[in-house]
């Protein structure tokens, strides 16, 4: 993956809490054989509504998508990461994700944000209010801000995570290098 | 002294290559189950950075999400659901990995054959790219789902960077009362800690109800641990389990049979063992529980009635609002009086031998209700010749219900079983989610005799309304 030092831009308002991969992502979107191609897809049965909020023209070109609690519940499909870093979105923001999904995300780039239920709703507010609203995710500094608000809040993100965004790290070739004691540990089972 | 530890943290510790302090321990896994879905973008990885499969010999791939359910005779009629079944063949052939192909007599659901076929043993680390790996804890093993980044990851080294999770006992103590069955208990479950009350942790079911249910009940439990949010589900190995496993295709034989049961019974729980939560719920007060919303916490004892959601306080009772808007139900509805349309039996919850059984007996005698669809699925092609060789399809098929070939089916509708928008069903998957079982459609999720009840009286029912 590449790295991921600061990410800056505009947010959309999503909100809704337990958000499951099924409405990232609807399954008639999973039989694809690539990688790329899913953005199109990215909320595909909200998006007939037109009202919905990605349709809105003042979230176009956002960056940053700002979800409610449980954010990425459901299957594992790691399309639902793709569909969103296909749209444009390079973070998440939610006070509590889906363990697989932040697990598809932090292997991905997609920048996962945990930050508290008071933070979460300062920020849809304030980016509701203002659409034009710039936020900044400072990934070294675990911060997140949005300065014309008045916000700023530290996030919950684990150091060895942190540093893998930071370098970009390649999850298989880091593995590979323990070459040695993954050898040791095999034993001849035959399954 | 050792410290106590339990059965979750047993499993883990024994599977530890490498463990620096600070950073995710990096785990061995002996079992990798691979579907056509989540795979292609992984091999195409491993191509591209020229890396072979470490271990061919722990990898089993099926196809299960896309496959038809019809004649499988015919050429699959979707050209990308085609192109996804044939990619599969090819990375199969390519890197060495067994196959079970549609078709064949062992293909299945994922978490249905690794079982069936004795691959699924205690004390496993068991992974695959789909989240109701979770199903294969029945058995004692530590089994989650995975991404396609990790799908490649294992495929690459037979190893996963993971933390280490919390551990979380779940007591279902005392007896079920008649008519209550291991998908009522885990609706129990998640209706009671939320979708979110397992994040981060491993959940281990304990407890009297628990040991009483046959290995079926037990994955039909573990299997929907991730819609209360678990990294995996959880039941120590016991007589039971081992009765299951002897002479599995897979398990072991003879003397390694002898020295595998000390080793599995050696996993459970500590008794000093302490929990990071608990939670203990009461078997005698559970009944058979529907789903009403569009998540599987959503949930009540059929006796009840949809919920207000003035009942819920914040972004629950705004979930549940957009719920019943995506519903078309009133609150106050008795769940007794809403009627369906499609009544689906099938699934990695629901689509066991003795699921099937279960569902047949309610229906023996009665039919379909008129203008209703049901369909039963089987879970693998191994289950639905047992299930021809009882007669249960002649029962299912009289009573006019369509009677399918082994696949995933209306359970995410990825092949040409779906719902049409607005439709309703009673289905023994587990997932409720808009649009899940075909755009539109609203599921509700049930035990496989609530779904047979229901397919006969039209609208939710308990088997014994039918006499
Ligand atoms: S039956 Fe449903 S839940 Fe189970 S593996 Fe298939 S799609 Fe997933």
């Amino acid at each position: 993956m590449d790295a991921v030092r600061v990410v800056q831009g505009t947010a959309v308002p999503l909100g809704r809490s337990d958000v499951d991969t099924d409405q990232i992502i609807p399954s008639e979107w999973l039989k694809r054989v690539e990688r790329t191609g899913f953005g199109r897809g990215l909320f595909a049965d909200w998006r007939v509504d037109r009202d919905f909020v990605l349709n809105q023209p003042e979230y176009a070109g956002a960056r940053i998508l700002l979800a409610g609690a449980n954010f990425g519940t459901g299957s594992s499909r790691e399309h639902a990461v793709w569909a969103l870093q296909d749209y444009g979105f390079e973070a998440v923001v939610s006070p509590r994700f889906a363990d697989i999904f932040r697990n598809n995300a932090t292997k991905t780039g997609l920048l996962p944000v945990e930050v508290d239920a008071a933070v979460s709703d300062a920020l849809l507010a304030a980016v509701r209010d203002d659409p034009s609203i710039e936020l900044t995710i400072d990934v070294e500094r675990r911060l997140i801000a949005a300065p014309a608000a008045g916000i700023e809040a530290e996030f919950a993100l684990d150091d060895f995570t942190r540093d893998r965004f930071l370098h970009g790290l390649d999850d298989i070739g880091v593995a590979l290098r323990y070459e040695a004691e993954i050898a040791a540990f095999e034993h001849p089972v035959v399954v | 002294m050792a410290a106590a530890r339990t059965l979750s943290q047993k499993v883990w510790d024994r599977h530890v290559v490498r463990a620096v302090a600070g950073e995710p321990d990096l785990l061995y896994i002996d079992l990798h189950l691979v579907h056509e879905v989540t795979s292609p973008q992984a091999f195409d990885g491993l191509r591209l950075s020229g890396r072979k499969v470490r271990r061919p010999d722990l990898t089993l791939a099926t196809m299960d999400h896309n496959v038809p359910t019809t004649d499988l005779s015919l050429p699959i009629e979707d050209p990308v659901s085609a192109k996804q079944i044939e990619a599969l063949r090819r990375n199969c052939e390519e890197f060495g990995i067994r196959l079970y192909a549609m078709g064949e007599a062992d293909q299945g659901i994922v978490h249905i054959i690794g079982p069936e076929q004795g691959l699924t043993q205690p004390g496993m680390t068991v992974v695959c790219g789909d989240s109701h790996t979770s199903t294969h804890g029945a058995f004692g093993a530590l089994a989650f789902g995975i991404g396609t980044s990790e799908v490649e990851h294992v495929l690459a080294t037979q190893t996963l960077a993971q933390r280490r999770p919390g551990t979380m006992a779940v007591t279902i103590e005392g007896e079920l009362g008649a008519g209550v069955t291991p998908k009522d208990v885990i609706l129990a479950v998640i209706g009671t800690i939320g979708t979110g009350g397992g994040v981060g942790h491993v959940i281990e079911y304990r407890g009297s109800a628990m040991r009483s249910l046959s290995m079926a009940g037990r994955m039909t439990v573990c299997n929907m641990s991730i819609e209360a949010g678990a990294r995996a589900g959880m039941v120590a190995p016991d007589d039971t389990t081992f009765a299951y496993l002897e002479g599995r295709p897979y398990a072991p034989k003879g003397a390694a049979w002898e020295r595998a049961l000390d080793e599995w019974r050696s996993l459970a729980t500590d008794d000093r063992a302490v929990f990071d939560r608990e939670v203990v719920i009461d078997a005698a007060d559970l009944r058979p529980h529907v789903t009403w919303g569009t998540n599987p916490a959503q949930v009540v004892p059929i006796d009840g009635a949809v919920p207000d959601p003035a009942a819920f306080e914040g972004s629950a009772r705004e979930a549940a609002e957009r719920a019943l808007v995506y519903m078309a139900l009133a609150p106050g509805t008795r769940i007794r009086d809403i009627e369906v349309d499609t009544v689906f039996i099938g699934s990695c919850t629901n689509a066991r031998i003795e699921d099937l059984r279960a569902a047949a007996s309610v229906i023996d005698g009665h039919k379909v209700r008129a203008g209703l669809r049901a369909l039963v699925v089987p879970g693998s092609m191994r289950v639905k010749a047992q299930a021809e060789a009882e007669g249960l399809d002649k029962v299912f098929t009289a009573a006019g219900f369509e009677w399918r070939n082994a696949g995933c089916s209306m359970c995410l509708g990825m092949n040409p079983d779906q719902l049409a928008p607005g439709e309703r069903a009673a289905s023994t998957s587990n997932r409720n989610f808009e649009g899940r079982q075909g755009r539109g459609g609203r599921t509700h999720l049930v035990s496989p005799a609530v779904a047979a009840a229901t397919a006969v009286a039209g609208h939710f029912a308990t088997p014994e309304e039918l006499d």
